[in-house]
C-alpha cells in the first residue's frame, strides 16, 4: 500500500516539475495550489477549467473578428488579448501567457496574418495545457483514492 | 492576532473597545470570471467575508449609489477593483466612491495587471488605499488586510475618545434642570437608546 502511494506521489511530483520546466507553468500556478486544501480539494482544477472556458470563448470571438481581411476589428481582437493575457497570468499559464504577448504587438500595428498566427498558437497551447493537467490531476485523483496526501512541492 | 479574529468595526453605545469578530466584508470587482474565482479564494483564506460583482456598474448597484435603494445587507469594509474594466473602470468606482458622503470612508484598492506609474500615482491621488499588481498573490492579500486592519483600529481610538467627550457633555445637558429626562440622576444607563449614539457616530464618521 504505502509503496503504491510513494509510487505515485513520486509520479505526481515529478510530472508537476516538468511542467514547470518545460515552461508550461510558472510561479502562479504555485500560489494557487497554495489556495487548496482539503476543505477545497478542487479549486486549482475549478480555477484552470474556467481558464480554459474562458480561452474557448475568446478564442472563438476573435477569430470571428479576423476572418474577413476587408473588415477586422483590431479593436475587439485587442480586447480578447487583453483578457486572455491576463486570465492566463492569474492561473500561471506560462506559455498562453507568452503567445498572448506576441498576439498583442500583431494587434498593434494591425497585422492580421500576425493574428491569425497568433490565435492558432495560442488555441494550440491552451488545448496542449488542458491535456497535461488533466493528466496532473488525475494522479492526484489516485493518490488520494489511494489513501495519500497530494506532496508539496517547491519549485526553484 | 489569530486568524479569524478581527477589531469590531461598530462602537457600541458604551463605546467599549472589546475585540470580537465580525470579519472584514469584503467587495471584489472584477470582470474577469477567473480573476473573480481567484480574489474571492485569496480573501476567503485570509478571514473574510467576500462578496464578488462582475462589473462598476454592479458594484454600485450593489451598494446602492446608482440611485436606486441599496441592495446590500451587509456594510461593506473594503473594495478591491480591477482597473481596466469595460464601462466604468476601476478609476471611475474609485471616484465615485470617494464623491459619495456616505462610502468614501470605505478603502478601496486598486489591482491592474499593468505597471503604469502614472496610472498608480492618479489612483493614489484619488484616494485609493493601495494598488495590487496582477496577478495577485497571498502575500498582498494579507497586507492589504492588515493594513485596512491598522486603519479601522486607529478610526476606532478615534472615534472612541470622542464618544466619551460626547457622553460627558451630554451627561452635563441631561442633568440641568431643564432636562426632560423623568429620572433624576443623570448616569449612563438614562441614555434614551443606542440609537442617540449611533447617530452621533455617523455624524461624525461623516467629517473624518
Amino acid at each position: 500500500m504505502n509503496t503504491v502511494v510513494a509510487k505515485l506521489q513520486r509520479q505526481f511530483q515529478d510530472y508537476l516539475v516538468s511542467l514547470y520546466q518545460q515552461g508550461f507553468l510558472d510561479n502562479q500556478f504555485t500560489e494557487l495550489r497554495k489556495l487548496q486544501d482539503e476543505g477545497t480539494p478542487d479549486f486549482v482544477a475549478e480555477v484552470v477549467s474556467l481558464f480554459f472556458d474562458d480561452c474557448s470563448k475568446l478564442i472563438n470571438s476573435m477569430s470571428r473578428s479576423l476572418e474577413r481581411p476587408e473588415n477586422v476589428d483590431f479593436k475587439q481582437v485587442d480586447s480578447g488579448v487583453h483578457q486572455l493575457k491576463g486570465s492566463s497570468s492569474s492561473v500561471g499559464a506560462r506559455r498562453v501567457k507568452n503567445v498572448c504577448i506576441s498576439f498583442k504587438e500583431c494587434c498593434d500595428v494591425q497585422n492580421r496574418e500576425g493574428c491569425l498566427r497568433c490565435l492558432q498558437q495560442v488555441d494550440y497551447e491552451y488545448k496542449m495545457l488542458k491535456t497535461k493537467l488533466q493528466d496532473l490531476f488525475n494522479l492526484e485523483q489516485q493518490i488520494v483514492q489511494a489513501g495519500g496526501a497530494i506532496p508539496q512541492v517547491n519549485i526553484n | 492576532m489569530a486568524v479569524g479574529e478581527v477589531m469590531r468595526m461598530e462602537i457600541p453605545a458604551g463605546g467599549d473597545m472589546s475585540v470580537t469578530s465580525p470579519e472584514l466584508h469584503v467587495l471584489a470587482v472584477d470582470d474577469s470570471i477567473v480573476d473573480r474565482k481567484v480574489i474571492e479564494r485569496l480573501l476567503r483564506i485570509s478571514a473574510c467575508k467576500v462578496t464578488t460583482v462582475e462589473s462598476g456598474a454592479r458594484a454600485l448597484q450593489y451598494l446602492g449609489l446608482d440611485g436606486d435603494k441599496g441592495a446590500s445587507g451587509l456594510k461593506v469594509n473594503l473594495i478591491v477593483t480591477d482597473y481596466s474594466m469595460p464601462g466604468l473602470t476601476g478609476y471611475d468606482l474609485l471616484k465615485k466612491i470617494k464623491e459619495s458622503s456616505v462610502f468614501r470612508e470605505i478603502p478601496v484598492v486598486i489591482m491592474s495587471s499593468e505597471n503604469i506609474l502614472p496610472r498608480i500615482e492618479q489612483c493614489l491621488r484619488e484616494g485609493a488605499e493601495d494598488f495590487l499588481l496582477k496577478p495577485v498573490k497571498l502575500a498582498d492579500v494579507k497586507r492589504i488586510k492588515e493594513l485596512i486592519m491598522r486603519n479601522e483600529a486607529e478610526d476606532c481610538k478615534t472615534l472612541s475618545h470622542s464618544n466619551k467627550r460626547k457622553l460627558s457633555e451630554y451627561i452635563d445637558d441631561a442633568s440641568s434642570p431643564s432636562s426632560s429626562s423623568t429620572h433624576g440622576d443623570s448616569s449612563a444607563k438614562d441614555f434614551p437608546s443606542s440609537k442617540r449614539m449611533k447617530s452621533e457616530d455617523e455624524k461624525f464618521s461623516s467629517l473624518l
